[in-house]
């Protein structure tokens, strides 16, 4: 009688192991969140030390433009003005973004609705393809054709928000593009129906319906895009120029915040005032993906209705 | 302008829009592949690298890109297959707390790259003195890639019908069982081609790797392969240069007198990594949905 009451009260050996493996594939998903906490609460720790054991004025570095961490002004107090790489970061970003969208968009339309076999042949496997191309190749190519041609176009060095921005453009296209496709494919085909049975030529069709209702998708795919281009590093270090000025016109040299971290972390010493102030600019580029991220979420609360 | 005037002017630009791509983008792989191609050879693809002179290679960054790439999938599919696992087969889906994780892990992949390969730096290189190795650029690479490889796990697993979990039930297995037996085995194509796409990723990535698997390749000794050897290329603790970091480092600061020739060639190697890892998967995939499922 005992064995056959152990048998049925006692956890059976597949219960063990089912809880053997929700405790493993639990302590997974705890692992990364670990990691995510712990990259927050570093770069926080390491990027607030500016302000806290620096006692650099929050004002003075985001609306600052003279950024030299090592010395001191009039006042005796650290040059630490990020706002040229602020503003330089955020050129570089909208404008990619303005010259993508329109591309991203009529290629997506043109895949989608125009031609789709020859978009399914041709330009999805392209597309797909040029997602994976890692970013120093897009950095070398800008180097070598975008700068050149800039600097015959606009005289100067050729290096510049301009330049970084050609390079971003051709570097979110296919990331911004593909989105779309998805968001395009996505919308129902009773809508393309209903608006060719009103008599609706297929631009109207086109314009007034399927790109309406896929709006919310596509401003998702242009803030992803976004977001990439802002936190990409070293495409845009190659060809901005790297002065931490304030950008004055298009050609000339500037810099982004992703540009003068990678150039300058390695040059500091830790803990000295110009690396905590290179940590802060960290921490501004993981504020700024966190704010894109928020975007995308409202954007898709707002389309999911 | 009538509706059909514009119809036949948007469709004209449309086509010259997409056309317009079409050629940016063939010029832009034209131009790798022609530019770097005629500097590839065997001599460039083994021999090391030259700092101040022409005619050296890319035979360690090469090297270290590939042993780098195995070493962070080591470490971070487990923790993907897990992560993938409890988001799909056992986490509530309506619960909070899933919901904040999930948030998370879309925060982790949106992250800039530097900015994880910042931490890294701090974390691994300086805090727990890994000093500039592979090991570090691994971990620091293995965050990169989690969410990339959690999501195509969850997604390669909720793609299997319920109808295989039922059978499973039915057969009196338990869930960790019929997950192991039954859901994995028929998800593994789709895995597979996740791990190989994100293995492109990761191969091409260096703004995470130039501050924790370093910025230098020292030359190492292919005969000596006991890792626990300081010049073994299998030994974790080295510096390790990657072809990516090598590309970048030779544009922003290289003094040789063919960097312009090393860097094409080295571009047109990435490239075709990309390329190779694109058809990888998908043949791949192919193969093993026919090994597993017995379809034609």
């Amino acid at each position: 009688m005992d064995e056959i009451k152990d048998a049925l009260t006692k956890t059976s050996a597949a219960t063990k192991k089912d809880r053997f493996g929700r405790a493993i594939s639990m302590a997974a998903l705890a692992l990364i969140l670990i990691v995510v906490i712990s990259i927050f609460w570093f770069v926080a720790s390491k990027g607030l030390a500016t302000f806290f054991t620096n006692h650099v004025n929050l004002g003075d570095f985001l609306f600052g433009s003279k950024w030299a961490p090592g010395q001191l002004d009039a006042h005796g107090k650290p040059l630490a003005g990020a706002a040229s790489m602020i503003v330089g970061s955020f050129l570089v970003t909208l404008l990619s973004a303005i010259i993508a969208t329109p591309f991203a968009i009529g290629t997506a339309v043109f895949m989608t609705e125009i031609s789709p076999k020859r978009g399914a042949k041709i330009l999805q496997p392209v597309t797909e393809l040029l997602v994976g191309i890692p970013s120093v190749v897009y950095g070398f190519i800008g180097l070598t054709i975008v700068v050149p041609t800039m600097r015959n176009l606009f005289g100067g060095s050729g290096f510049g928000i301009l330049a970084g921005a050609m390079v971003l453009f051709v570097m979110i296209l296919p990331t911004v593009t593909s989105m779309t496709v998805d968001t395009l494919k996505a919308v129902p085909r009773h809508y393309r129906e209903s608006a060719l049975a009103l008599g609706a030529t297929r631009w109207q069709m086109i314009y007034k319906v399927i790109l309406r209702s896929a709006t919310p998708g596509i401003l998702t795919a242009i803030v992803f895009g976004m977001a990439r281009a802002f936190g990409e590093a070293l495409a845009v270090q190659m060809v901005v120029g790297n002065a931490a000025l304030m950008p004055h016109n298009l050609t000339s040299p500037a810099a982004t915040l992703t540009s003068v971290l990678t150039q300058g972390i390695g040059n500091t010493v830790m803990g000295s005032l110009e690396n905590n102030a290179l940590w802060s600019l960290a921490l501004i580029l993981l504020l700024m993906s966190l704010v894109f991220n928020l975007v995308i979420r409202a954007i898709g609360k707002k389309g999911a209705m | 302008m009538n509706a059909k005037k514009s119809d036949k002017l948007a469709t004209i630009i449309l086509f010259s829009i997409a056309g317009f791509v079409i050629l940016i983008l063939a010029a832009l792989l034209g131009y790798i592949l022609i530019q770097g191609i005629p500097h590839l050879s065997w001599h460039f693809l083994t021999s090391p690298a030259e700092s101040f002179t022409a005619g050296g290679g890319i035979g360690i960054q090469l090297f270290n890109s590939f042993y780098l790439l195995v070493i962070t999938m080591i470490i971070s599919f487990p923790i993907a297959l897990g992560a993938g696992i409890y988001l799909n087969e056992y986490a509530n889906q309506k619960s909070k707390i899933i919901e904040v994780i999930r948030t998370m892990i879309e925060i982790l992949s949106s992250l800039p790259s530097v900015v994880v390969g910042l931490f890294g730096f701090l974390l691994f290189v300086v805090q727990f003195k890994f000093g500039f190795s592979l090991l570090s650029g691994a971990i620091a690479l293995t965050f990169f890639n989690l969410p990339l490889l959690t999501r195509s796990v969850e997604e390669s697993l909720r793609t299997i019908p319920d109808l295989q979990r039922e059978a499973g039930a039915a057969l009196g297995l338990s869930r960790w069982e019929t997950v192991g037996h039954i859901i994995l085995p028929a998800a593994l194509p789709s895995i597979v081609t996740g791990i190989v796409l994100s293995a492109g990723r990761v191969f091409g990535e260096a703004a995470a790797l130039i501050y924790t698997a370093g910025q230098s390749a020292p030359v190492v000794n292919f005969n000596d392969w006991n890792p626990f050897d300081s010049t073994s290329p299998l030994n974790v603790m080295r510096p390790a240069e990657t072809l990516a970091v090598h590309i970048w480092k030779i544009n922003s600061e290289g003094i040789m007198p063919d960097a312009a020739a090393v860097s094409a060639g080295a571009s047109a190697v990435l490239i075709i990594a990309v390329l190779l890892f694109n058809f990888a998967a998908r043949s791949l995939s192919k193969l093993l949905y026919r090994r597993l499922t017995s379809s034609k």
